[in-house]
């Protein structure tokens, strides 16, 4: 069988997996499986430019947050539809990704680092600064009443699994749709090579903004996702740490991966959710994993399946 | 990184499934950890259990420390008096890491996988505001002891209750006629820049204008600010008080360097005990805060006319009389606050006792027992002072203290009464369906 | 204040941040130099060397200058130990390879930190300054007589607060003639400037490496050190620590110390002269944006060689 079925045929079992996981797992599990597929969606977008395109950014969360100060001022103080000020949120995520890719992508490795983490320190303090309406740290709530598409309450534990299932399968299957395509090798090859890739004639600075935009968008659609689905929203997620985890999920799911976000996902969550039963320490177990992860599997866990067993891994 | 090889490899798509299944197969036996499949609701032997969301690590970790050993000596003295209707209490800890993810996520567990019949416990307001919409969705009451205006404000829910605790709008407010009437009209605020600086900025300003007096200068002071004497320039020359309230690791050097920057002509200086908790107020650098006013949720200094409740309390949760360890006297509790928790479990038991609380099937009834409770006197359950409890806010009503520092010993000079401290109801929880 | 003595102040008040930053990222530029790795733990490093002082404070009691000397003496050398440590034990597996080291390292922090928040605990200790007067500063007016002096309201710094200054000074003074003059540095120069060719030459870069690492972490262990009687120690306390190293690093310039000693001073300073002018939160927007801007336009740092 050619690896392009293998791949496709993967993708749609870990989906139909997905939902059987919904019917089998005890309630406590299921709920955390919606939270894990929504950051899930945040580390596919931060892989995109990360794993794929071979960008560090440190200051996605700027676009999270985009995506959930987007949808949540839209609903709470302008009175949109839920469909509405979810697409609001994304389009704010996107385009705030286009402003600061044109500015910072004229930078590359170290600095890029740098300066979209000082971006990202900016929204933060802009955040804080309109706190009137954004009421800044303490962030403000999404009532359950209004959190209902359709008459469909999202905020019963089938809503959230299902909503948060839908919107993962459509950021999985398009994200590893998009790495087939032409236009997602040119990514990879920028990663591996930028010069070269210029020198056959592709317009490197056009894609890696592109791919920015991408990745904001989609880190955006799992911001809103959240205000969505837990009812929260806060500055807390636009600081440093919230940027810092989308780069520690994707490193341990296996970067450049199309499951590894989900893997180092969950993996990160129970980790920290099982250790904390036993110890307040449960940071320091997780350090000691990342430090061993890093030491034995630098490829992260899916990367090191595909190195050594699953060559055909998308 | 990777090296994007697509080279098809032997493997079928059966190995493929075994894997996935492999997995499917770990998750479920996952599914079959600690949380058991629930207790029979009639066994009366059964714990009652409460989970408690602690900052044990995190911003807010010195707090979540005494928070555990106020709790912790509660529950002792619940159980050692035979319990809740006549069933033990089992608090099961779980750390937020003062994040508002990480708490939503703590309360999931609490009510689905330990099957805790209540959560309580979180003092950091944007943890609560972030935990309380899932405590909500999972009809889980949810006991804060928070000082956070976000319960009386009608931003939660009716599951979310806070009647162990009075909210920072009401501390202010009763502060004002304290502070124009003794210390001076003229107030220079310095607050933190956040939502906490920001309510204290807003209801003081209110306050204070309602007796006559004015704010002439509001200096707001980033939250992670490490150095602060660049900010005191803005103080203008005419104030006649400096009122402060800043939380977080660096209080001591903010208040250090106030002192440093007046040197020996300062003005009236009042501030929040906030700054100073699990602080020793004989620090040195310190010695300027002598003659300075603070507000006290809770006197940390035992008082010439202390009460045997005060007393009693004191020995149970383990402090002394300048509200220190017993066992180490450096090491200074965050006395004014954590009598919440003490109080907090209290009144669970008293509304559980008179809802006739049997399991989660009654949680409904055991927040309706809790909103018809009113007067609360002072007692060994309620040490901290008189309390009275509005059912429709889910918010209670103290007494609040100001102390001057005398000698090097916080000395009560004043005793703000309940009504004092009272406002407007802004919402009507009772109204709301559960 | 009157906007000449407020400029003083917060000029004074820079300094001594920039003093501290300048030790802080010296440490994070000569790792980032020499090595060419991302040390996230950085600030950690800075955290211990503020928590070890308090013990060794604690421990010694007496006259606090005693036990500031002592801790100036002793806890960047451990710290430095420790460093080196986990250069061997991690990042030498690792190959010093760029993504893994950020990973290792953070893996680092997380240990580092929970670490002392197990053993030091949440809350945030004081040490007490060995000497700390207050000095109340003139300023100078045109009056009816001329030029005079007079004390403006509020208008001090201590005298603890101009030691530190002096005391970076002294401590960056004395690394240059090391780097410069001393065969360590020489050696370490030679590592940075190619560390095959140096390794050609017989020079064992695995242990200039862990030296080198340990450096770093004194330093900022160091900075820590003078800094802790003015802050206090605190489990959380590197986290601005280290966003500032790196800003200053990288503005300074990958690769150039004197770049670093600019950035750091320029940082500093600003820091307090732009809140000067603007409410604190709009000064902390400005300043982060302008730090953004100046690496989106000159990549490379105000004194850097190559662009990263």
């Amino acid at each position: 069988m050619t690896s392009s079925r293998k791949s496709t045929l993967l993708h749609f079992g870990v989906l139909a997996l997905l939902v059987v996981l919904f019917f089998v797992l005890p309630p406590y599990h299921a709920g955390n499986l919606s939270r894990i597929m929504v950051l899930a969606i945040y580390a596919m977008g931060y892989n995109l430019l990360f794993g794929y395109t071979g960008l560090l950014s440190l200051g996605h969360a700027m676009f999270f947050a985009a995506g959930m100060y987007g949808f949540g001022l839209t609903l709470n103080l302008g009175g949109w539809p839920v469909p509405l000020a979810f697409v609001a949120g994304v389009i704010c995520a996107g385009a705030l990704a286009l402003v600061i890719g044109l500015l910072a992508l004229r930078t590359a490795g170290v600095a890029f680092m740098i300066v979209t983490l000082m971006f990202a320190q900016t929204g933060y303090l802009v955040v804080l600064y309109f706190g009137t309406y954004t009421r800044g740290d303490e962030g403000f709530v999404i009532q359950q009443a209004q959190r209902m598409l359709g008459g469909i309450d999202l905020t019963s534990e089938t809503g959230r699994y299902v909503t948060a299932l839908i919107l993962f399968a459509i950021c999985f299957l398009g994200l590893a749709r998009l790495v087939q395509t032409p236009f997602g090798r040119t990514l990879v090859a920028i990663r591996e090579n930028e010069e070269r890739t210029r020198m056959l004639g592709y317009d490197a600075g056009s894609h890696k903004l592109r791919a920015l935009i991408l990745s904001g968008a989609v880190s955006g659609v799992a911001g809103a996702a959240y205000a969505l689905l837990f009812g929260y929203v806060g500055a807390t997620f636009a600081t440093v740490q919230y940027s810092i985890f989308p780069l520690l999920w994707v490193l341990l799911g296996g970067a450049g991966t199309t499951i590894g976000p989900l893997i180092g996902v969950f993996f990160m969550f129970y980790l920290i959710d099982t250790s904390s039963t036993y110890t307040n320490a449960y940071m320091l177990i997780a350090g000691v994993v990342l430090v061993l992860l890093t030491v034995f599997a630098p490829q992260g866990l899916a990367g090191e399946l595909r190195k050594r067993v699953f060559k055909w891994l998308p | 990184m990777s090296d994007g090889n697509f080279k098809s490899s032997k493997l079928s798509r059966r190995s493929t499934l075994l894997g996935l299944g492999a997995s499917a197969g770990a998750l479920a036996t996952a599914g079959a950890l600690p949380g058991t499949l629930g207790f029979a609701q009639a066994q009366s032997s059964a714990p009652i259990k409460i989970g408690f969301q602690k900052h044990a690590t995190g911003i807010g970790a010195a707090y979540g420390r005494w928070y555990g050993a106020t709790t912790d000596a509660a529950v002792k003295r619940i159980n050692d008096n035979g319990g809740i209707n006549g069933r033990p209490v089992e608090i099961v800890v779980e750390d937020d890491g003062t994040d508002p993810k990480r708490g939503a996520e703590v309360l999931e567990k609490f009510a689905t996988q330990h099957e805790c019949d209540i959560a309580f416990g979180t003092l950091f307001s944007h943890v609560v505001i972030g935990s309380a919409p899932r405590a909500g969705e999972l009809k889980l009451p949810y006991f804060v002891v928070s000082e956070g205006h976000h319960v009386a404000s009608g931003m939660l829910n009716r599951y979310t209750l806070q009647p162990g605790i009075t909210d920072v709008k009401s501390q202010v407010q009763s502060m004002a006629p304290f502070v124009a009437g003794n210390l001076g009209k003229k107030v220079t605020m310095i607050f933190p820049d956040f939502a906490f600086g920001h309510d204290h900025r807003d209801f003081f300003s209110a306050a204070i204008e309602a007796q006559g007096g004015e704010v002439v200068a509001k200096i707001a002071i980033p939250p992670t600010e490490t150095s602060f004497t660049r900010y005191f320039p803005s103080i203008p020359r005419e104030t006649e008080v400096i009122y402060h309230v800043m939380v977080g690791p660096a209080v001591l050097t903010f208040v250090k360097e106030l002192g440093e920057f007046f040197g020996p002509s300062r003005p009236e200086i009042f501030g929040f005990i906030d700054s100073l908790e699990a602080v020793n107020i004989n620090s040195p650098g310190l010695e300027f805060l002598e003659g300075t006013y603070f507000w006290e949720g809770m006197p940390r200094h035992a008082q010439a006319d202390q009460t045997s409740h005060d007393k009693a309390y004191r020995a149970a949760v383990g402090v002394d009389d300048r509200g220190a360890s017993l066992s180490d006297g450096k090491d200074v509790s965050t006395f004014a606050h954590m009598f919440g928790c003490w109080e907090t479990l209290n009144i669970i038991k008293a509304g559980m006792e008179a809802s006739d609380y049997q399991g989660p099937a009654d949680r409904a009834k055991l927040i309706e027992a809790v909103e018809a409770m009113t007067d609360m006197p002072e007692s060994d359950d309620h040490p901290q002072g008189p309390k009275q409890f509005n059912g429709k806010t889910h918010q209670v009503f103290g007494q609040q203290y100001i102390s001057k520092v005398t000698d090097g010993k916080l000395v009560r000079a004043h005793t703000a009464s309940i009504e004092d401290g009272m406002y407007e109801d802004e919402v009507d929880y009772t109204a709301q369906s559960f | 204040m009157e906007f000449g003595p407020h400029l003083m102040l917060a000029s004074l008040e820079g300094a001594v941040i920039a003093a501290i930053l300048s030790l802080t990222a010296m440490g994070l530029s000569i790792v980032f130099g020499v090595m060419r790795v991302v040390n996230v733990a950085h600030g950690e490093f800075f955290m211990l060397g503020a928590v070890l002082a308090w013990y060794v404070t604690s421990a010694l009691g007496g006259h606090p200058a005693l036990g500031f000397v002592a801790a100036l003496l002793i806890v960047p050398v451990l710290v430095a130990a420790i460093a080196a440590t986990a250069d061997r034990l991690i990042l030498k597996r690792i190959d010093y390879d760029a993504d893994r080291t950020i990973v290792g390292t953070i893996g680092i922090l997380y240990i580092i930190q929970q670490t002392t928040l197990m053993t030091f605990g949440p809350d945030a200790r004081p040490v007490e300054a060995p000497f700390n007067t207050r000095l109340s500063l003139p300023w100078f007016e045109f009056g009816e007589n001329g030029f005079a002096m007079f004390w403006p309201w509020g208008l001090s710094t201590t005298s603890y607060k101009l030691f530190v200054i002096a005391a970076a000074v002294v401590i960056l003074l004395g690394l240059w003639m090391v780097i410069t003059r001393t065969k360590i540095g020489l050696v370490m120069r030679a590592t940075q400037q190619d560390s095959e060719m140096a390794q050609a030459f017989g020079v064992p870069v695995g242990t200039v490496y862990s030296l080198v690492f340990g450096l770093g972490a004194g330093l900022a262990a160091l900075g820590a050190v003078l800094v802790v009687p003015i802050q206090q120690a605190h489990y959380l306390m590197g986290h601005d620590p280290l966003l500032l190293s790196f800003i200053v690093v990288i503005i300074g310039g990958l690769g150039s110390l004197p770049g670093t000693i600019v950035a750091a001073i320029l940082i500093g300073m600003s820091d307090g002269i732009i809140s000067v002018f603007f409410s604190p939160t709009i000064a902390k927007i400005i300043a982060t944006l302008l730090v953004a801007m100046v690496l989106v336009f000159r990549p490379q740092g105000l004194l850097g060689k190559t662009a990263p």
